[in-house]
């Protein structure tokens, strides 16, 4: 934290409104890469965040890249090639603009408060997000602050990094599976068919939880919880109440019309192998 | 490839170096990521991107992307997209990034990714490096809950006949190449770090159901079938209308036939009236006579490539129908209880 000496403070400014921060789960693996990546005398790696902000104030962190760096003694920051990285970037993307920067190591140092400074030329309000890639806490914690101003009366003594909420929810990560991005290697893509099966044992997992709860609960093992069995009810509601007759037909309908479908795809399949047999056996001279 | 060393190499110089043939490509899933979020980003318009990473024995390691902006058709614009390549492999060479080209990657809508350009692309870029590879990813069937990247290979014969820019019945016939053996298709393995995978298990969702989940359950699949179904019709016409051009040509080649056989029947009445007024024969055969010009056949590599998207149509078209009855013969079960 920064240095407190006085012992009377002044908060010049308080968050306006509770400023949050939202990162993409491809902002932590950019940094995870970059740390792997570092040349070998440097501890930390620094590196600027881009992203937007969204209209209720968040700010969204959507890509990142690393910046080279001097940290220690003196600290130095390669200015021309944090510009050069950020054109590059928004040819693609236009939309992405600097919302803060990050650095890895746990905790916020001395140095980086001459960072901090220089991300707030560069944006309004910068975000530094700490990740702790050296796991000091048995954790691997990710923490996003903000400086805010310290003043007595009209003097400006220090910033003070406050810790802003972060909403790490990974949804992207979440997409493509975490079994995927979870394991050092994996030796198959899973397929389709792979992934339906996996999809449908936990949807059977989490209909045998429900089960025994609501056994335990008539049996009087478990306390009843007024809230989840609203939930339950809610969701055996939502299941659309329609005939018997009327369920079959509409389930048998879709099944004969994907039927239809595989048969179509097969028969286009042969014709195909018809086709190009005839065209490439065709021995006219 | 080997260079010419000392005597001692002469044996190493002597044999030709054989790659080895290219088995896996292992992505990481840092370029995994970033190639999901470009592609989702500026769906449904299609971008591409360049792939970096290592060449290694039987395994191609691809470790980092960068995408490309979007590029107009402008004579200055196209120097700088030299130039924006250029600097960023400059700028990812100083983070110690892996500097190397191996591929490039980009997006497709449900597969109609098979197209001249694709090849014409394949040829550059193997004109300067070894061995490439192109991912495809299609952010629409990735809405289905599978992740739909492969990684695929332009296949060496192939490459051989699309040098000659011969793609006659006969060559092809010679070579035994048909149109699946256009296409590679190479199988993918997921690589990380070991401190990614250390954050990832960290921060796994405390849920037992993820996204991928929901989206894999949804029941309403008929707009995803309707339109593979309206690009399968679009297809076939485009099939008619290249063997339409063939069955042209053997009209026009049986007929030119015809012409020749009577001009040759004609050429030898009139050569056995010479011979009986005791005259030079005249030559059987008449080059410049416009009857014997050789007819261009069409060239079938639009068919194959055709006939390829089709296939892959067709083959989407099963993987969803057959997930559509798991999920159905699951609602089924649901409803009866």
């Amino acid at each position: 934290m920064a240095a407190i000496e006085h012992t009377v403070l002044q908060f010049s400014t308080s968050p306006s409104s509770s400023l949050s921060a939202k990162v993409h789960p491809l902002v932590i693996f950019n940094i995870c890469d970059c740390y792997v990546r570092r040349p070998d005398q440097s501890e930390r790696v620094i590196g600027t965040l881009l992203g937007s902000v969204l209209p209720d104030g968040t700010v969204d962190i959507r890509n990142s890249y690393a910046v080279p760096h001097v940290s220690g003694e003196q600290v130095a920051l390669d200015i021309e090639y944090h510009h050069n990285m950020l054109i590059s970037h928004q040819k693609v993307n236009p939309k992405e603009v600097i919302v803060g920067w990050y650095s890895t190591g746990l905790g916020v140092s001395g140095g980086s408060a001459l960072f901090h400074e220089f991300y707030s030329r560069e944006a309004p309000n910068p975000v530094h997000l700490t990740v702790d890639t050296g796991f000091v806490n048995g954790a691997g914690t990710i923490k996003a602050y903000v400086s805010v101003n310290l003043s007595l009366g009209d003097r400006q003594l220090a910033a003070q990094f406050q810790e802003i909420p972060l909403d790490l929810r990974m949804v992207e990560a979440e997409r493509v599976g975490y079994d995927i991005l979870k394991t050092p290697m994996v030796d198959k893509l899973p397929t389709d068919l792979e992934g339906m099966e996996a999809s449908m044992e936990r949807l059977l997992a989490l209909i045998d939880d429900v089960y025994k709860y609501v056994d335990n609960v008539v049996e009087g093992r478990v306390e009843q919880d007024n809230t989840i069995g609203r939930f339950l009810f809610d969701t055996i509601a939502s299941l659309p109440k329609l005939s018997p007759s009327a369920f079959d037909k509409l389930i048998n309908d879709s099944l004969q019309d994907n039927l239809l479908l595989l048969y179509l795809s097969s028969i286009t399949r042969t014709q195909l192998t018809l086709a190009e047999k005839l065209n490439t056996a065709a021995q006219v001279l | 490839m080997a260079t010419p060393g000392a005597r001692s190499f002469l044996q190493v110089a002597a044999t030709e170096e054989v790659a080895s043939p290219l088995r896996v490509v292992q992505i990481e899933g840092l370029v995994i990521l970033k190639i999901i979020k470009h592609c989702k980003e500026f769906s449904p318009a299609l971008v591409t991107g360049q792939l970096l990473g290592l060449d290694v024995g039987s395994v191609l390691e691809v470790t980092n992307c960068f995408p490309f902006p979007v590029r107009e058709e402008d004579e200055e614009i196209e120097a700088d997209g030299a130039n924006y390549q250029l600097e960023m492999m400059r700028c990812l060479r100083e983070v110690n990034v892996d500097n190397n080209t191996v591929g490039w990657y980009q997006s497709t809508l449900l597969g109609s990714f098979q197209t001249v350009e694709l090849i014409e692309t394949f040829m550059n870029y193997q004109e300067n490096i070894r061995r490439c590879v192109c991912i495809i990813y299609d952010p629409l069937k990735s809405n289905q809950g599978v992740l739909a990247l492969k990684a695929l290979k332009l296949s060496d014969s192939f490459m051989d006949l699309y040098r000659t820019n011969n793609f006659t019945g006969e060559k092809l016939r010679e070579k035994n190449l048909s149109w699946v053996d256009i296409f590679e298709e190479i199988p993918i393995k997921v690589s990380n770090s070991a401190l990614i995978s250390a954050f990832m298990t960290e921060l796994e969702a405390d849920t037992p159901v993820v996204q991928c989940d929901y989206d894999r359950l949804q029941l309403s699949t008929s707009p995803f079938l309707e339109r593979n179904m309206e690009f399968l019709i679009e297809c076939m016409d485009d099939l008619s209308m290249e063997q339409q051009k063939f069955q042209y040509y053997y009209r026009n080649l049986s007929r030119q036939q015809a012409q020749q056989q009577a001009w040759i029947q004609k050429r030898r009445v009139e050569n056995m009236a010479r011979k009986a007024a005791g005259d030079e024969p005249l030559p059987e055969e008449d080059p410049s006579n416009p009857v014997f010009k050789p007819l261009p056949e069409p060239s079938r590599l639009d068919s194959f490539l055709i006939t390829n998207q089709i296939s892959n149509y067709c083959n989407q078209i099963n993987g969803v129908t057959g997930q559509s009855f798991s999920r159905l013969y699951l609602t089924k079960a649901l409803h009866e209880n």
